[in-house]
Protein backbone atom coordinates (compact mmCIF):
# COMPACT_ATOMS: atom_id res chain seq x y z
CA UNK A 1 0.00 0.00 0.00
CA UNK A 2 1.12 3.40 -0.69
CA UNK A 3 0.06 6.99 1.25
CA UNK A 4 -0.19 9.54 -1.93
CA UNK A 5 0.33 13.20 -0.63
CA UNK A 6 -0.95 15.92 -2.84
CA UNK A 7 -0.55 19.79 -2.11
CA UNK A 8 -2.56 21.23 -4.66
CA UNK A 9 -4.27 25.19 -5.12
CA UNK A 10 -7.56 24.63 -3.06
CA UNK A 11 -10.09 25.31 -5.91
CA UNK A 12 -9.09 22.10 -7.24
CA UNK A 13 -10.19 20.34 -4.55
CA UNK A 14 -13.71 19.02 -5.98
CA UNK A 15 -12.72 18.19 -9.56
CA UNK A 16 -9.80 15.82 -7.60
CA UNK A 17 -12.37 14.12 -5.11
CA UNK A 18 -14.68 13.56 -8.75
CA UNK A 19 -11.94 12.58 -10.49
CA UNK A 20 -9.97 10.32 -8.06
CA UNK A 21 -12.98 8.51 -6.95
CA UNK A 22 -13.78 7.24 -10.54
CA UNK A 23 -10.83 5.12 -9.98
CA UNK A 24 -12.48 3.52 -6.88
CA UNK A 25 -10.55 6.20 -4.09
CA UNK A 26 -13.36 6.83 -1.92
CA UNK A 27 -11.89 8.02 1.17
CA UNK A 28 -9.01 10.47 1.84
CA UNK A 29 -8.16 13.29 4.39
CA UNK A 30 -8.01 16.77 3.55
CA UNK A 31 -6.24 19.75 5.63
CA UNK A 32 -5.68 23.77 4.60
CA UNK A 33 -1.67 23.86 4.55
CA UNK A 34 0.67 27.13 3.15
CA UNK A 35 3.11 26.20 1.06
CA UNK A 36 6.00 28.42 -0.36
CA UNK A 37 7.57 27.03 -3.43
CA UNK A 38 8.90 29.08 -6.33
CA UNK A 39 5.66 30.98 -6.86
CA UNK A 40 6.07 34.40 -6.32
CA UNK A 41 3.40 35.21 -3.30
CA UNK A 42 1.82 38.88 -2.99
CA UNK A 43 1.55 42.33 -1.12
CA UNK A 44 -0.52 43.26 1.19
CA UNK A 45 -0.42 46.96 2.79
CA UNK A 46 -2.04 48.83 6.08
CA UNK A 47 -1.96 51.87 6.71
CA UNK A 48 1.08 52.15 4.35
CA UNK A 49 2.98 49.87 5.89
CA UNK A 50 3.05 46.94 3.70
CA UNK A 51 5.13 43.87 3.76
CA UNK A 52 5.28 40.24 1.42
CA UNK A 53 3.24 37.60 1.99
CA UNK A 54 5.14 34.91 0.70
CA UNK A 55 3.24 32.13 2.43
CA UNK A 56 -0.09 30.83 0.17
CA UNK A 57 -2.71 28.49 0.84
CA UNK A 58 -2.84 25.26 -0.08
CA UNK A 59 -4.91 22.30 0.18
CA UNK A 60 -3.51 19.06 1.58
CA UNK A 61 -4.96 15.66 0.06
CA UNK A 62 -3.89 12.19 1.50
CA UNK A 63 -5.12 8.78 -0.08
CA UNK A 64 -3.96 5.45 1.22
CA UNK A 65 -4.46 3.25 -2.37
CA UNK A 66 -3.21 0.00 -3.09
CA UNK A 67 -0.28 -0.69 -5.42
CA UNK A 68 -2.10 -1.51 -8.15
CA UNK A 69 -3.75 2.12 -8.85
CA UNK A 70 -0.92 4.18 -7.63
CA UNK A 71 0.39 5.49 -10.90
CA UNK A 72 -3.32 5.66 -12.28
CA UNK A 73 -3.96 7.79 -9.14
CA UNK A 74 -0.57 10.14 -9.65
CA UNK A 75 -1.30 10.37 -12.98
CA UNK A 76 -5.09 11.45 -12.51
CA UNK A 77 -4.32 13.93 -9.60
CA UNK A 78 -1.67 15.39 -11.74
CA UNK A 79 -3.71 16.02 -14.55
CA UNK A 80 -6.65 17.48 -12.98
CA UNK A 81 -4.57 19.52 -10.42
CA UNK A 82 -2.36 21.15 -13.00
CA UNK A 83 -3.26 24.82 -14.31
CA UNK A 84 -0.08 25.64 -16.13
CA UNK A 85 0.86 28.51 -13.86
CA UNK A 86 3.47 28.47 -10.93
CA UNK A 87 2.60 27.19 -7.40
CA UNK A 88 0.31 24.06 -8.94
CA UNK A 89 1.76 21.90 -6.18
CA UNK A 90 3.21 18.22 -5.78
CA UNK A 91 2.82 14.77 -5.19
CA UNK A 92 4.89 12.31 -2.83
CA UNK A 93 4.20 9.10 -2.34
CA UNK A 94 5.48 6.90 0.82
CA UNK A 95 5.19 3.33 1.44
CA UNK A 96 2.44 2.49 3.75
CA UNK A 97 2.92 -0.17 6.47
CA UNK A 98 -0.02 -0.56 7.63
CA UNK A 99 -3.83 0.18 7.66
CA UNK A 100 -7.00 -0.65 9.87
CA UNK A 101 -10.57 0.92 9.54
CA UNK A 102 -11.73 1.45 12.99
CA UNK A 103 -15.18 0.61 12.75
CA UNK A 104 -14.78 -3.36 11.54
CA UNK A 105 -11.12 -3.32 12.40
CA UNK A 106 -10.23 -4.79 9.13
CA UNK A 107 -6.92 -4.05 8.04
CA UNK A 108 -4.50 -4.42 4.83
CA UNK A 109 -6.10 -3.92 1.53
CA UNK A 110 -9.56 -4.07 2.89
CA UNK A 111 -8.75 -1.11 4.83
CA UNK A 112 -8.10 1.28 2.16
CA UNK B 1 -20.51 70.51 24.45
CA UNK B 2 -21.08 73.92 25.64
CA UNK B 3 -22.91 73.91 29.19
CA UNK B 4 -26.24 75.94 28.97
CA UNK B 5 -26.44 79.23 31.42
CA UNK B 6 -28.18 82.49 31.34
CA UNK B 7 -26.28 85.22 33.07
CA UNK B 8 -27.11 88.48 34.12
CA UNK B 9 -25.26 89.90 31.21
CA UNK B 10 -25.16 87.77 28.01
CA UNK B 11 -22.01 86.00 27.09
CA UNK B 12 -23.00 85.08 23.79
CA UNK B 13 -20.27 82.60 22.31
CA UNK B 14 -19.98 79.65 20.25
CA UNK B 15 -23.12 77.27 19.88
CA UNK B 16 -24.61 79.52 23.25
CA UNK B 17 -26.06 81.36 21.00
CA UNK B 18 -27.76 79.09 19.05
CA UNK B 19 -29.28 77.11 21.95
CA UNK B 20 -33.25 77.86 21.95
CA UNK B 21 -33.52 79.42 24.86
CA UNK B 22 -36.77 80.68 26.22
CA UNK B 23 -37.21 83.48 23.27
CA UNK B 24 -38.31 86.18 26.42
CA UNK B 25 -35.17 85.44 28.25
CA UNK B 26 -32.54 86.42 26.00
CA UNK B 27 -31.62 90.13 26.44
CA UNK B 28 -33.20 90.93 29.31
CA UNK B 29 -31.05 91.73 32.00
CA UNK B 30 -32.25 89.97 34.67
CA UNK B 31 -31.93 86.19 35.08
CA UNK B 32 -34.86 83.91 33.89
CA UNK B 33 -34.68 80.64 35.53
CA UNK B 34 -34.40 77.57 32.35
CA UNK B 35 -37.57 75.56 32.77
CA UNK B 36 -37.52 71.73 31.44
CA UNK B 37 -38.10 71.21 27.78
CA UNK B 38 -39.34 67.77 26.81
CA UNK B 39 -38.02 67.96 23.44
CA UNK B 40 -34.23 68.54 24.28
CA UNK B 41 -34.67 66.28 26.98
CA UNK B 42 -35.34 63.72 24.78
CA UNK B 43 -32.88 64.60 22.17
CA UNK B 44 -30.05 64.15 25.11
CA UNK B 45 -31.27 61.01 26.56
CA UNK B 46 -30.60 59.73 22.66
CA UNK B 47 -27.02 61.59 22.62
CA UNK B 48 -25.80 59.75 25.41
CA UNK B 49 -27.18 56.53 24.55
CA UNK B 50 -25.39 56.92 21.13
CA UNK B 51 -21.89 58.28 22.61
CA UNK B 52 -21.84 55.29 24.80
CA UNK B 53 -22.37 53.21 21.68
CA UNK B 54 -19.64 54.96 19.98
CA UNK B 55 -17.44 53.37 22.95
CA UNK B 56 -19.06 50.12 23.22
CA UNK B 57 -18.66 48.06 20.98
CA UNK B 58 -18.21 51.20 18.00
CA UNK B 59 -14.36 51.89 19.26
CA UNK B 60 -13.80 48.21 20.99
CA UNK B 61 -14.70 46.48 17.66
CA UNK B 62 -12.94 49.08 15.82
CA UNK B 63 -9.57 48.61 17.65
CA UNK B 64 -10.33 45.14 18.10
CA UNK B 65 -10.17 43.96 14.81
CA UNK B 66 -6.89 45.98 14.06
CA UNK B 67 -4.92 43.64 16.57
CA UNK B 68 -3.70 40.67 15.98
CA UNK B 69 -5.92 37.95 16.97
CA UNK B 70 -3.49 36.85 20.28
CA UNK B 71 -4.32 40.44 21.58
CA UNK B 72 -7.98 40.68 20.45
CA UNK B 73 -9.82 40.00 24.13
CA UNK B 74 -6.89 42.60 25.87
CA UNK B 75 -8.60 45.41 23.76
CA UNK B 76 -11.71 44.83 24.04
CA UNK B 77 -11.29 44.39 27.91
CA UNK B 78 -9.57 47.50 28.22
CA UNK B 79 -12.35 49.68 26.88
CA UNK B 80 -14.85 47.37 28.51
CA UNK B 81 -12.56 48.14 31.78
CA UNK B 82 -12.60 51.68 31.33
CA UNK B 83 -15.76 52.53 30.84
CA UNK B 84 -16.50 50.74 34.11
CA UNK B 85 -13.39 52.20 35.95
CA UNK B 86 -14.58 56.13 35.10
CA UNK B 87 -18.56 55.91 35.52
CA UNK B 88 -17.47 54.81 38.80
CA UNK B 89 -14.76 58.04 39.61
CA UNK B 90 -16.75 60.20 37.25
CA UNK B 91 -19.73 59.26 39.84
CA UNK B 92 -17.75 59.95 43.02
CA UNK B 93 -15.79 63.21 42.28
CA UNK B 94 -15.29 63.59 38.40
CA UNK B 95 -18.39 65.01 37.78
CA UNK B 96 -17.69 68.05 40.42
CA UNK B 97 -14.03 68.63 39.29
CA UNK B 98 -15.26 69.02 35.84
CA UNK B 99 -18.28 70.64 35.96
CA UNK B 100 -18.56 72.55 39.70
CA UNK B 101 -18.46 76.25 38.66
CA UNK B 102 -17.74 77.28 43.08
CA UNK B 103 -15.28 79.88 42.89
CA UNK B 104 -15.57 80.80 39.19
CA UNK B 105 -15.30 84.38 38.53
CA UNK B 106 -15.63 85.58 34.50
CA UNK B 107 -12.21 86.74 33.16
CA UNK B 108 -10.42 85.77 36.49
CA UNK B 109 -7.91 83.04 36.52
CA UNK B 110 -8.02 81.65 39.75
CA UNK B 111 -7.74 77.54 41.13
CA UNK B 112 -11.20 77.40 39.73
CA UNK B 113 -10.36 78.37 36.19
CA UNK B 114 -8.02 75.28 35.72
CA UNK B 115 -10.85 72.59 38.01
CA UNK B 116 -14.03 72.68 39.97
CA UNK B 117 -14.71 71.72 43.25
CA UNK B 118 -15.85 68.80 45.76
CA UNK B 119 -19.59 71.25 45.79
CA UNK B 120 -21.01 68.01 43.54
CA UNK B 121 -18.79 64.83 44.69
CA UNK B 122 -20.76 61.72 44.70
CA UNK B 123 -23.11 63.88 42.51
CA UNK B 124 -24.43 65.41 46.07
CA UNK B 125 -27.94 67.31 45.08
CA UNK B 126 -29.14 65.96 41.67
CA UNK B 127 -32.57 64.95 42.13
CA UNK B 128 -35.30 64.05 39.62
CA UNK B 129 -36.02 68.55 39.66
CA UNK B 130 -32.77 69.47 39.08
CA UNK B 131 -31.63 71.09 35.92
CA UNK B 132 -28.84 72.11 33.49
CA UNK B 133 -29.99 74.57 31.29
CA UNK B 134 -33.28 73.22 30.30
CA UNK B 135 -32.22 69.37 30.48
CA UNK B 136 -31.98 67.26 33.55
CA UNK B 137 -28.88 67.57 35.23
CA UNK B 138 -28.85 63.67 35.28
CA UNK B 139 -29.23 63.47 31.69
CA UNK B 140 -26.52 66.23 31.71
CA UNK B 141 -23.85 64.41 33.99
CA UNK B 142 -24.67 61.01 31.80
CA UNK B 143 -24.44 62.57 28.59
CA UNK B 144 -20.59 64.17 29.79
CA UNK B 145 -20.08 60.82 31.53
CA UNK B 146 -20.05 58.89 28.39
CA UNK B 147 -17.43 62.24 26.92
CA UNK B 148 -15.03 61.19 30.07
CA UNK B 149 -15.39 57.32 29.42
CA UNK B 150 -14.39 57.45 25.55
CA UNK B 151 -11.19 59.83 26.03
CA UNK B 152 -8.91 57.71 27.86
CA UNK B 153 -10.47 54.48 25.93
CA UNK B 154 -9.02 56.01 22.76
CA UNK B 155 -5.67 56.08 24.17
CA UNK B 156 -5.49 52.06 24.45
CA UNK B 157 -4.59 52.13 20.91
CA UNK B 158 -1.32 53.49 21.04
CA UNK B 159 0.00 51.25 23.51
CA UNK B 160 -2.03 48.25 22.37
CA UNK B 161 -0.26 44.60 22.59
CA UNK B 162 2.48 45.60 25.04
CA UNK B 163 0.75 47.11 28.47
CA UNK B 164 0.00 45.71 31.62
CA UNK B 165 -3.80 45.51 32.11
CA UNK B 166 -3.34 46.67 36.12
CA UNK B 167 -0.90 49.52 34.93
CA UNK B 168 -3.17 50.50 32.39
CA UNK B 169 -6.14 50.95 34.74
CA UNK B 170 -4.06 52.99 37.09
CA UNK B 171 -2.64 55.46 34.50
CA UNK B 172 -6.25 55.91 32.77
CA UNK B 173 -7.56 56.66 36.12
CA UNK B 174 -5.25 59.02 37.05
CA UNK B 175 -4.74 60.65 33.53
CA UNK B 176 -8.96 60.74 34.08
CA UNK B 177 -8.58 62.26 37.34
CA UNK B 178 -5.70 65.01 36.65
CA UNK B 179 -6.34 65.68 33.01
CA UNK B 180 -9.41 65.11 31.63
CA UNK B 181 -11.20 66.46 34.25
CA UNK B 182 -9.30 69.45 34.04
CA UNK B 183 -9.69 69.89 30.45
CA UNK B 184 -12.94 69.63 30.55
CA UNK B 185 -13.18 72.23 33.36
CA UNK B 186 -11.42 74.96 31.60
CA UNK B 187 -12.71 74.38 27.89
CA UNK B 188 -16.78 73.92 29.02
CA UNK B 189 -17.35 74.81 32.63
CA UNK B 190 -18.31 78.60 32.02
CA UNK B 191 -17.30 81.77 32.48
CA UNK B 192 -14.19 81.83 34.47
CA UNK B 193 -12.95 78.73 33.17
CA UNK B 194 -9.42 79.44 31.21
CA UNK B 195 -9.73 78.72 27.97
CA UNK B 196 -13.56 79.79 28.12
CA UNK B 197 -12.49 83.01 29.12
CA UNK B 198 -10.13 82.88 26.22
CA UNK B 199 -12.82 82.55 23.67
CA UNK B 200 -11.76 78.84 22.52
CA UNK B 201 -14.52 77.39 20.32
CA UNK B 202 -14.56 74.00 20.76
CA UNK B 203 -17.98 72.87 20.07
CA UNK B 204 -18.28 68.96 21.21
CA UNK B 205 -14.25 68.48 21.99
CA UNK B 206 -11.67 68.72 19.55
CA UNK B 207 -8.95 70.08 22.43
CA UNK B 208 -11.02 68.45 25.25
CA UNK B 209 -11.06 64.76 23.57
CA UNK B 210 -9.11 64.22 20.60
CA UNK B 211 -5.82 66.34 21.14
CA UNK B 212 -5.57 65.26 24.42
CA UNK B 213 -6.34 61.75 24.16
CA UNK B 214 -4.15 61.95 20.47
CA UNK B 215 -1.16 63.59 22.38
CA UNK B 216 -1.12 61.01 25.36
CA UNK B 217 -0.97 58.62 23.32
CA UNK B 218 1.58 59.72 21.41
CA UNK B 219 3.53 60.09 24.36
CA UNK B 220 2.15 56.90 25.93
CA UNK B 221 3.86 55.24 22.51
CA UNK B 222 7.10 56.56 23.22
CA UNK B 223 7.18 55.86 26.90
CA UNK B 224 6.79 52.51 26.37
CA UNK B 225 8.41 51.74 23.38
CA UNK B 226 7.99 49.87 20.10
CA UNK B 227 6.67 46.29 20.47
CA UNK B 228 8.88 43.71 19.63
CA UNK B 229 9.28 43.44 16.00
CA UNK B 230 8.11 46.37 14.80
CA UNK B 231 8.61 47.81 12.18
CA UNK B 232 10.04 44.95 10.86
CA UNK B 233 7.71 41.90 11.55
CA UNK B 234 4.31 42.01 9.52
CA UNK B 235 1.66 42.68 12.07
CA UNK B 236 -1.43 42.62 10.00
CA UNK B 237 -4.64 44.30 11.43
CA UNK B 238 -6.37 40.28 12.07
CA UNK B 239 -10.01 41.01 11.30
CA UNK B 240 -10.75 44.43 9.16
CA UNK B 241 -14.50 43.45 9.27
CA UNK B 242 -14.66 44.36 12.69
CA UNK B 243 -12.66 47.32 12.33
CA UNK B 244 -15.08 48.26 9.38
CA UNK B 245 -17.83 47.23 11.67
CA UNK B 246 -16.17 49.28 14.69
CA UNK B 247 -16.05 52.06 12.08
CA UNK B 248 -19.44 52.39 11.10
CA UNK B 249 -21.16 52.53 14.90
CA UNK B 250 -18.66 55.33 14.94
CA UNK B 251 -20.08 57.20 12.27
CA UNK B 252 -23.40 56.62 13.32
CA UNK B 253 -22.88 57.32 17.18
CA UNK B 254 -20.93 60.57 16.55
CA UNK B 255 -24.11 62.23 15.59
CA UNK B 256 -24.98 62.46 19.70
CA UNK B 257 -21.18 63.41 20.09
CA UNK B 258 -21.71 66.50 18.09
CA UNK B 259 -25.10 67.28 17.53
CA UNK B 260 -25.20 66.68 21.20
CA UNK B 261 -23.21 69.39 21.87
CA UNK B 262 -25.95 71.90 21.48
CA UNK B 263 -27.86 70.41 24.37
CA UNK B 264 -31.07 71.34 22.80
CA UNK B 265 -33.29 69.89 19.69
CA UNK B 266 -33.07 72.37 17.87
CA UNK B 267 -30.97 74.31 14.41
CA UNK B 268 -27.77 74.02 16.05
CA UNK B 269 -28.48 70.13 16.71
CA UNK B 270 -29.36 70.11 12.93
CA UNK B 271 -27.01 72.29 11.68
CA UNK B 272 -24.09 70.06 13.67
CA UNK B 273 -25.58 66.83 12.53
CA UNK B 274 -25.01 68.30 8.85
CA UNK B 275 -21.83 69.52 8.96
CA UNK B 276 -20.61 66.17 10.79
CA UNK B 277 -22.01 64.17 7.99
CA UNK B 278 -19.84 66.40 5.28
CA UNK B 279 -16.96 66.51 7.46
CA UNK B 280 -16.78 62.74 7.25
CA UNK B 281 -17.68 61.58 3.55
CA UNK B 282 -15.39 64.69 2.49
CA UNK B 283 -12.65 63.53 4.74
CA UNK B 284 -13.17 59.43 3.68
CA UNK B 285 -12.47 60.18 0.31
CA UNK B 286 -9.86 62.21 0.88
CA UNK B 287 -8.30 59.23 2.53
CA UNK B 288 -9.11 57.39 0.33
CA UNK B 289 -8.24 58.76 -3.22
CA UNK B 290 -4.50 59.78 -1.40
CA UNK B 291 -4.13 56.41 -0.75
CA UNK B 292 -5.30 55.39 -3.92
CA UNK B 293 -2.67 57.78 -5.47
CA UNK B 294 0.33 57.08 -3.88
CA UNK B 295 -0.13 53.26 -3.24
CA UNK B 296 -1.89 52.20 -6.72
CA UNK B 297 -5.25 50.93 -4.87
CA UNK B 298 -7.57 52.38 -2.35
CA UNK B 299 -8.00 50.21 0.81
CA UNK B 300 -10.98 49.80 2.95
CA UNK B 301 -8.87 50.28 5.83
CA UNK B 302 -7.41 53.62 4.49
CA UNK B 303 -11.51 54.60 3.76
CA UNK B 304 -12.74 53.76 7.13
CA UNK B 305 -9.62 55.84 8.61
CA UNK B 306 -10.25 58.46 6.83
CA UNK B 307 -14.24 59.18 8.01
CA UNK B 308 -12.95 59.03 11.73
CA UNK B 309 -10.37 61.46 11.26
CA UNK B 310 -13.32 63.70 9.78
CA UNK B 311 -15.52 62.89 12.50
CA UNK B 312 -12.05 64.19 14.84
CA UNK B 313 -11.46 67.22 12.28
CA UNK B 314 -15.37 68.41 12.51
CA UNK B 315 -15.91 67.50 16.33
CA UNK B 316 -14.46 71.37 17.44
CA UNK B 317 -15.93 72.62 14.73
CA UNK B 318 -19.72 71.55 14.41
CA UNK B 319 -21.37 73.98 16.80
CA UNK B 320 -20.07 77.27 14.87
CA UNK B 321 -19.01 75.92 10.50
CA UNK B 322 -21.45 75.68 7.92
CA UNK B 323 -21.51 73.04 5.34
CA UNK B 324 -18.88 74.61 3.41
CA UNK B 325 -16.46 74.69 5.87
CA UNK B 326 -17.45 70.96 7.02
CA UNK B 327 -16.18 69.94 3.29
CA UNK B 328 -12.76 72.13 3.69
CA UNK B 329 -12.29 71.00 6.86
CA UNK B 330 -12.84 67.07 6.23
CA UNK B 331 -11.18 67.45 3.16
CA UNK B 332 -7.91 68.78 5.23
CA UNK B 333 -8.12 65.99 8.04
CA UNK B 334 -8.51 63.47 5.27
CA UNK B 335 -5.25 64.12 3.65
CA UNK B 336 -3.67 65.48 6.65
CA UNK B 337 -4.43 62.40 9.16
CA UNK B 338 -3.32 60.16 5.71
CA UNK B 339 0.06 61.81 5.96
CA UNK B 340 0.19 61.19 9.84
CA UNK B 341 -0.66 57.95 9.96
CA UNK B 342 1.37 56.20 6.89
CA UNK B 343 4.43 58.72 6.46
CA UNK B 344 5.16 60.64 9.95
CA UNK B 345 5.19 57.94 11.66
CA UNK B 346 7.35 55.86 10.02
CA UNK B 347 9.72 58.55 9.19
CA UNK B 348 10.06 58.72 13.13
CA UNK B 349 9.36 55.23 13.78
CA UNK B 350 7.17 55.82 16.60
CA UNK B 351 4.83 52.49 17.40
CA UNK B 352 1.81 54.43 18.08
CA UNK B 353 -0.02 51.35 16.90
CA UNK B 354 -3.40 52.29 16.16
CA UNK B 355 -2.51 55.92 14.90
CA UNK B 356 -4.42 57.44 17.85
CA UNK B 357 -1.78 60.37 17.41
CA UNK B 358 -1.97 60.22 13.52
CA UNK B 359 -6.42 60.85 13.72
CA UNK B 360 -6.95 62.03 16.71
CA UNK B 361 -4.23 64.58 17.50
CA UNK B 362 -3.54 66.05 14.18
CA UNK B 363 -7.31 65.85 12.96
CA UNK B 364 -8.05 67.23 16.17
CA UNK B 365 -5.71 70.12 15.59
CA UNK B 366 -6.28 70.55 11.97
CA UNK B 367 -10.36 70.95 12.86
CA UNK B 368 -9.47 73.10 15.71
CA UNK B 369 -8.02 75.65 13.95
CA UNK B 370 -9.96 75.49 10.77
CA UNK B 371 -12.73 76.56 13.05
CA UNK B 372 -11.31 79.61 14.11
CA UNK B 373 -11.65 80.29 9.90
CA UNK B 374 -14.76 78.40 8.94
CA UNK B 375 -16.91 79.68 11.97
CA UNK B 376 -16.94 82.88 10.79
CA UNK B 377 -20.38 83.72 8.50
CA UNK B 378 -18.32 85.29 5.50
CA UNK B 379 -16.64 81.49 5.18
CA UNK B 380 -20.39 80.45 5.85
CA UNK B 381 -20.26 79.77 9.15
CA UNK B 382 -22.68 80.33 11.52
CA UNK B 383 -21.51 81.67 14.65
CA UNK B 384 -21.51 85.40 15.72
CA UNK B 385 -17.44 86.57 16.03
CA UNK B 386 -18.75 90.04 17.50
CA UNK B 387 -16.16 92.34 17.02
CA UNK B 388 -13.25 89.25 16.74
CA UNK B 389 -11.23 89.20 13.68
CA UNK B 390 -10.80 85.84 11.95
CA UNK B 391 -6.82 86.26 12.77
CA UNK B 392 -7.96 87.15 16.36
CA UNK B 393 -9.99 83.99 16.36
CA UNK B 394 -7.16 81.83 14.67
CA UNK B 395 -4.84 82.98 17.28
CA UNK B 396 -7.45 81.91 20.00
CA UNK B 397 -7.72 78.32 18.99
CA UNK B 398 -3.78 78.11 18.17
CA UNK B 399 -3.48 78.76 21.83
CA UNK B 400 -5.84 76.26 22.68
CA UNK B 401 -4.21 74.17 20.98
CA UNK B 402 -1.01 74.22 22.36
CA UNK B 403 -1.67 75.15 25.66
CA UNK B 404 -3.55 71.53 25.48
CA UNK B 405 -0.44 69.71 23.81
CA UNK B 406 1.40 70.99 26.28
CA UNK B 407 -0.96 70.31 29.36
CA UNK B 408 -1.19 67.12 28.22
CA UNK B 409 1.89 65.81 26.90
CA UNK B 410 3.72 67.18 30.11
CA UNK B 411 0.86 65.45 32.55
CA UNK B 412 0.33 62.23 30.74
CA UNK B 413 4.36 61.74 30.82
CA UNK B 414 4.52 62.36 34.43
CA UNK B 415 1.44 59.91 35.07
CA UNK B 416 3.64 57.53 32.82
CA UNK B 417 6.57 57.39 34.97
CA UNK B 418 4.69 57.61 38.13
CA UNK B 419 2.91 54.14 37.18
CA UNK B 420 5.96 52.74 35.70
CA UNK B 421 7.44 52.96 39.16
CA UNK B 422 4.80 51.46 40.78
CA UNK B 423 3.80 48.58 39.35
CA UNK B 424 5.59 48.80 35.47
CA UNK B 425 3.88 49.47 32.16
CA UNK B 426 5.45 46.80 29.99
CA UNK B 427 4.31 42.97 30.22
CA UNK B 428 7.09 41.14 29.93
CA UNK B 429 8.88 39.83 26.63
CA UNK B 430 7.61 36.07 26.98
CA UNK B 431 3.83 37.63 27.53
CA UNK B 432 4.11 39.95 24.42
CA UNK B 433 4.82 36.63 22.34
CA UNK B 434 2.07 34.88 23.89
CA UNK B 435 -0.34 37.46 23.65
CA UNK B 436 -1.94 39.30 26.36
CA UNK B 437 -5.14 38.03 25.95
CA UNK B 438 -3.93 34.24 27.59
CA UNK B 439 -0.68 35.75 29.36
CA UNK B 440 -3.18 38.42 31.22
CA UNK B 441 -6.54 36.61 30.83
CA UNK B 442 -5.97 33.05 30.67
CA UNK B 443 -8.49 33.50 27.64
CA UNK B 444 -8.37 32.91 24.22
CA UNK B 445 -10.11 35.16 21.40
CA UNK B 446 -11.39 32.66 19.21
CA UNK B 447 -12.02 28.64 19.95
CA UNK B 448 -12.50 27.73 16.47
Amino acid sequence: MKLITAIIKPFKLDDLRQTVAHIGVQGMTVTEVFGLGRQLGHVERYRGASHRVDLNPRTRVEVAVEDTIVDEVIEAITNVARTGRSGDGKVFVARLAAAVRIRTGETGAEAV
Amino acid sequence: MIRSGIRGETVLRGALALIPMLAPALGHAQDAAPVLDTGNTAWMLTSTVLVLFMTLPGLALFYAGMVRSKNVLSVLMQCFAVTALITVLWMIYGYSMAFDTTGMVDGEVNFHSFVGGMGKAFLSGIGLDSLTGTIPESVFATFQLTFAIITPALIVGAFAERMRFSAMLLFLGLWFTFIYTAMTHMVWSGDGGLMWDWGVLDFAGGTVVHINAGVAGLVAALVLGKRKGYPTTPMPPHNLALTVIGASMLWVGWFGFNAGSAVSAGGSAGMAMLVTQIATAAAALAWMFSEWVSHGKPSVLGIASGAVAGLVAITPASGTVGPAGALAIGFAAGVLCFLAATRLKRKFGYDDSLDVFGVHAIGGIVGAVLTGVFAFPSLGGVWDPGETTMGTQVWIQVKGVLFTVVFTGVGSFVLLKLVDMLVGLRVSSEDETLGLDLALHDERGYNL
